[in-house]
């Protein structure tokens, strides 16, 4: 039987308690939002807070709203909500790509866009997702409110820019001209890790690419959202050749692993084949005609 | 800690530590025994329950998590004696062999019938895609839930 090592439990009644709880509690608490990364986790025992903060009251961190020309995600927002939102599904088709094939239905249903990210995991969806929309995170703290974007926030496996006593607050993704994007990911069976999985974003002035964004997830990338196959992309007319070239870009700034999914070789070829499947899929979303 | 909740729409309550695991606190806290106790590892779904009507794995949601919330449980669903169409539908349909997926495979049809009254095949196997049956091949699983599908309104 795995049970979690023993702790406290306190339930944050608002944005300012939880972080108030936080600051009182110190560095042996952490926040608990789904649940579906840490309980596992403390089940194994591989985390054992001393004290968790459960946030699940924060009704009012649960929302999908436009807001000028951003969408502002709540980061309460659970994966059900985000698969189901009619305004993610028109401008930002690469989440519900993602958010079908984030583990299952049950899952998804506790599982939350603010727990996915502030986890960091490093075969998770949505950290890959945000990083190649380019979204921004607001952070909330005792020292105030801070936004970030996607470079900043994520600064590898396990580790994000939200520090021991702040919290993940809101995500905004910007509704900009011309875009267009998917998410694909390959896995062995219903539910499971990625194998490997590639996010990509892109704006387009006709048939020219004015930006991209590109991200991988369970591969090893050196970064998050790989920048450098991203700025291959620019002023290039979006077609096959942009697409391979950024594709071998991404697969070569990966470090893969073998492991029971599958050797490394095989995945940085996957890195490759997702990333310019996923451009293909988002230049056609985005009105592409060659 | 107290935690405090309502069970298949009865109050219930008990003492648990705040490590305690939902499905613990059913089963060994409240013998409710209904809801399987699987792979412990929140993939096969098993200890499948409803949390404010929508399934959830309860191996993987503290006790103290589901303090003043709605759980529905297996034991929860024959009223008065009166089956709930998924489970007729699972007899009707011959949706199980051994019954370990059981409870939860028809928790997850009852919410999915709760939200989309007409699902399509494809629909009801997203809807328990999170859920392991070794018996079935998900086959009869498939039918049962569209069994209750097309018997909800009329009697049963």
């Amino acid at each position: 039987m795995q049970v979690p090592a023993p702790f406290d439990y306190r339930r944050a009644t608002s944005v300012d308690d939880a972080i108030a709880l936080l600051k009182e509690l110190g560095p042996e608490s952490r926040v608990i939002a789904g649940g579906h990364s840490l309980l596992p986790m403390m089940k194994l025992r591989l985390a054992a807070p001393e004290h968790l903060v459960d946030i699940n009251d924060l009704s009012d961190l649960a929302y999908v709203r436009r807001e000028g020309d951003e969408i502002r995600v709540g980061a309460m927002t659970r994966h059900r909500d985000l698969l189901s939102s009619t305004l993610i599904a028109e401008h930002f088709p690469i989440v519900v790509d993602a958010e079908h094939v984030i583990a299952d239905p049950l899952v998804r249903n506790r599982g939350t866009i603010g727990g996915a990210l502030c986890q960091a995991d490093p075969s998770e969806d949505i950290s890959a997702v945000c990083a190649a929309l380019g979204a921004t995170c607001v952070i909330q703290g005792p020292r105030g409110e801070r936004v970030v974007t996607m470079s900043e926030f994520h600064r590898g496996p396990y580790e994000t820019a939200v520090e021991q006593d702040e919290l993940l607050v809101e995500v905004r993704l910007a509704i900009r001209p011309g875009a267009g994007s998917a998410y694909e990911k390959l896995e062995r069976r219903a539910g499971d890790w990625a194998v490997a999985a590639a996010g990509a974003a892109l704006w387009l002035e006709g048939d020219t690419i004015s930006d991209g964004g590109i991200a991988l997830t369970a591969v090893g990338a050196t970064e998050v959202p790989s920048k450098r196959a991203a700025a291959a992309l620019s002023g290039k007319p979006a077609g096959a050749a942009a697409f391979a070239e950024a594709a071998r870009i991404a697969a070569e700034d990966c470090e893969p692993r073998d492991d029971q999914r599958g050797p490394a070789d095989y995945k940085r070829n996957l890195a490759e084949e997702l990333t310019n499947r996923a451009l293909r899929r988002a230049a056609q979303r985005a009105g592409a005609t060659t | 800690m107290q935690i405090d909740l309502t069970i298949n729409g009865e109050p219930a309550g008990a003492e648990a530590e705040p490590r305690t695991l939902l499905v613990h606190f059913l089963r060994d806290t409240l013998g409710l025994t209904g809801t399987h106790w699987g792979c412990d590892t929140s993939n096969c779904g098993a200890c499948c329950v409803l949390l404010d009507g929508e399934p959830v794995k309860s191996c993987t949601v503290l006790a103290a998590m589901a303090d003043g919330h709605d759980v529905t449980t297996i034991e929860g669903l024959e009223k008065d004696g009166v089956l709930d169409p998924v489970q007729e539908g699972f007899i009707a349909e011959h949706g199980l062999q051994c019954g370990f997926c059981t409870p939860g495979m028809i928790l997850t049809g009852r919410a999915l019938l709760d939200q989309n009254p007409d699902p399509s095949e494809e629909e009801i196997r997203e809807a328990i895609s999170g859920q392991i049956c070794r018996c079935t091949g998900y086959v009869n699983i498939v039918k049962a839930i569209r069994w209750a599908a097309e018997h909800e309104s009329a009697p049963v």
